[in-house]
């Protein structure tokens, strides 16, 4: 590209009378790109959570090829050394494997959980805040009772009576977790239902479904996406916890939370068995979080 | 009637209405509560009656207890017998202790009451001034330090860092003691008055059981309070930059008022409501039982109690459990609203 073609894409880009809603969209990823790349926080986030993605896709690379599962029983409890990069647990299995493998499954419960929870928020949230009345109340109601639960609590009965397993885990998470998407969506929709241009599609004869579909649902949907990036450090931690417990995936699924549980009764003496795969939750939530309140201030300025 | 007693029947007529509704949407909330762990109970795949008769019984015991159990009406009327129960103070029988769940209760939620307040002094005492500091100090060092503490209080994995704790202020430090509540050697000695063991152990005079206890706490309430500190002083620093931008606070300088002066009588005053919803909602968070916390330091209280019971299928005790989760959180919410108007005069007089 040369440098004149490079500045007119640039101009075309940061254009403030944009041609196109194609050139509009354009102009705010770009806008909203440089912002976060040039938030250091932000950035490092969005590394963290690149490292993770790269982490599950090559897992089977980067792993030197050693299985997570084979066992090893004559090399358990192995301190980290040149062959095991972070040890062994109790059954000799290789503990640098089972932490690159466990990234899949994190990936996996964070984009079942967002997938669920987003749409049950938005659809509750954007009916009751448009609809009204006795809608609005009645499924407030229903939102207000399921956020005076604690949420591991729920989600450990959930998970407890549907049988232990990841997608049980998934269900449990989602169903505790969407309370608060129905309330900012609820909240967005008041202010925006009361605008003109809502009045000006109604009075075209837009059916009540269009007008929420075409016009509410899609401008709820930035707030709806920044919480939920900011939420999914929470989704991981409640996630690993469940594993903790024993109610997430269940072996031979290597999860990062079941990993620390089985390090429990050897951490005063082989203390890498509980504590690698804790840092690794660690620093995948910081990520989340730090990537989330990135993009919180890209799209909120309110909130700087 | 004169003018301020008309004002007064329209004041007392208007809290009349503001109580009525306000029972009305706890009712519906406690409901709805009990609606669901009921239903989530019914979902389980254990058989109920097996959990009884056990596996060995005859068809003919197996119908009858169905019966009894109430298993063959709707699922409604179901409910609706439980509710009656519930309301009655009866909560069943636990499989597993075999005590009324309701004695079990009483006896597991003093120790998580125990760490859950002390987990929320320490949180209060060091979040709330930590987040006013932050927001005077915005952007300088105090705030850098204050966010980067926050931001891994919310990413850290509690039961991790219970472990880790653990590992190192017991295992190789020796600061303090490990698991549980006591030493075994001190099982058993104090008698039981508030089931809080510091307390207990001070009534008695039993200062060595004390000084145990304490060094038993001290690490699943500092990591607690580590939890609560950090949502406390984050939710703190956004209220008060909220404020310390408003032109009331230009003004109280302008006035001579001096810098901390206008941060503390002016600005702090304005965040006490939603700060005490912060406070409120993380105390109810701890007193609901830190389930993994509690799991790890082998605690014996609420979230181990649930825990226990349900991978033991004792649905009774899981429901239980459950019901006294919701009615403290709302419990909490009450207090909270009590408090309000305490530290708000607008809502005083409304």
């Amino acid at each position: 590209m040369t440098a004149a073609s490079q500045q007119s894409l640039t101009q075309w880009l940061e254009s403030d009378t944009p041609a196109s809603s194609r050139q509009a969209l354009a102009g705010n990823v770009y806008r909203g790109t440089r912002s976060i790349v040039s938030n250091p926080a932000a950035l490092a986030g969005l590394i963290i959570v690149a490292l993770l993605i790269v982490m599950a896709v090559m897992a089977p690379h980067l792993a030197r090829g050693i299985s997570p599962i084979e066992q090893n029983l004559s090399n358990r409890l192995h301190a980290p050394d040149t062959a095991h990069w972070f040890g062994t647990d109790e059954l000799g299995r290789d503990i640098y494997a089972r932490t690159l493998y466990g990234a899949r499954v994190t990936i996996a419960m964070v984009l079942l959980v967002s997938v669920i929870v987003g749409p049950i928020g938005l659809a509750v949230g954007t009916l009751a805040g448009f609809l009204g009345g006795w809608m609005d109340a009645l499924l407030m109601r229903i939102t207000d009772i399921f956020l005076a639960f604690p949420r591991l609590v729920l989600a450990l009965a959930f998970a407890a009576a549907l049988g232990p397993g990841i997608e049980n885990a998934v269900i449990a998470i989602s169903l505790t977790a969407w309370p608060p998407y129905a309330r900012i969506a609820r909240a967005e929709t008041v202010t925006i239902a009361k605008s003109d241009f809502i009045a000006a599609a109604k009075m075209l004869g837009a059916s009540t479904w269009r007008i929420l579909f075409k016009h509410i649902v899609p401008l709820c949907l930035s707030s709806v996406i920044v919480r939920l990036t900011l939420d999914m450090a929470g989704i991981i931690l409640t996630a690993a916890g469940l594993g903790f417990l024993g109610l997430g995936a269940q072996p031979p699924t290597t999860e990062w939370g079941a990993m620390v549980s089985a390090g429990r009764e050897v951490i005063l003496d082989q203390w890498w068995v509980a504590t690698i795969p804790g840092i690794a939750i660690f620093v995948v939530s910081l990520g989340f979080n730090l990537l989330g309140d990135g993009l919180r201030d890209v799209f909120d300025p309110k909130s700087v | 009637m004169t003018d301020t007693q008309i004002g007064q029947t329209n004041i007392v007529g208007h809290m009349l209405r503001r109580a009525s509704s306000f029972i009305a949407s706890l009712a519906l909330t406690f409901v709805g509560l009990t609606a669901i762990t009921f239903l989530i109970s019914r979902l389980t795949k254990i058989d109920p009656v097996l959990a009884i008769v056990g596996d060995k019984a005859s068809k003919e015991v197996y119908d009858k207890t169905f019966v009894m159990l109430g298993l063959d009406k709707p699922l409604i009327v179901q409910y609706g017998a439980y509710l009656r129960k519930l309301l009655s103070g009866d909560l069943g029988t636990s499989v597993l202790t075999s005590q009324p769940v309701l004695t079990d209760l009483l006896h597991v939620f003093p120790a998580t009451f125990e760490l859950a307040t002390i987990a929320t002094i320490f949180g209060v005492l060091i979040g709330v001034p930590g987040g006013v500091l932050a927001a005077a100090r915005k952007g300088q060092w105090p705030d850098q330090l204050v966010r980067v503490v926050c931001l891994f209080g919310y990413s850290i994995p509690v039961f991790w860092l219970g472990l880790v704790g653990l590992f190192v202020f017991y295992g190789k430090l020796g600061w303090v003691s490990g698991t549980g509540r006591l030493d075994i050697a001190f099982d058993d000695i104090v008698t039981t008055r508030t089931g809080i063991l510091l307390i207990d152990a001070a009534i008695s005079g039993e200062w060595e059981i004390f000084r145990n206890a304490f060094s038993h706490l001290i690490l699943p309430a500092g990591i607690l309070a580590y939890f609560s500190l950090a949502y406390i002083a984050r939710m703190t620093r956004s209220f008060m930059i909220d404020q310390l931008s408003q032109e009331y606070i230009i003004a109280a300088r302008i006035k001579g008022r001096s810098y901390w002066g206008a941060v503390w009588k002016h600005a702090f005053p304005n965040i006490m409501v939603p700060l005490i919803t912060v406070i409120g909602l993380s105390y109810a968070s701890l007193l609901e039982g830190a389930v993994l916390t509690e799991t790890v330091f082998a605690w014996p209280g609420l979230g181990q109690y649930i825990t226990r019971a349900l991978f033991n299928s004792d649905m009774n005790a899981v429901l239980g459990g459950t019901v006294l989760v919701g009615t403290v959180f709302i419990g909490v919410n009450l207090f909270c609203d009590f408090l309000y108007k305490v530290f708000d005069p607008r809502l005083r007089s409304s």
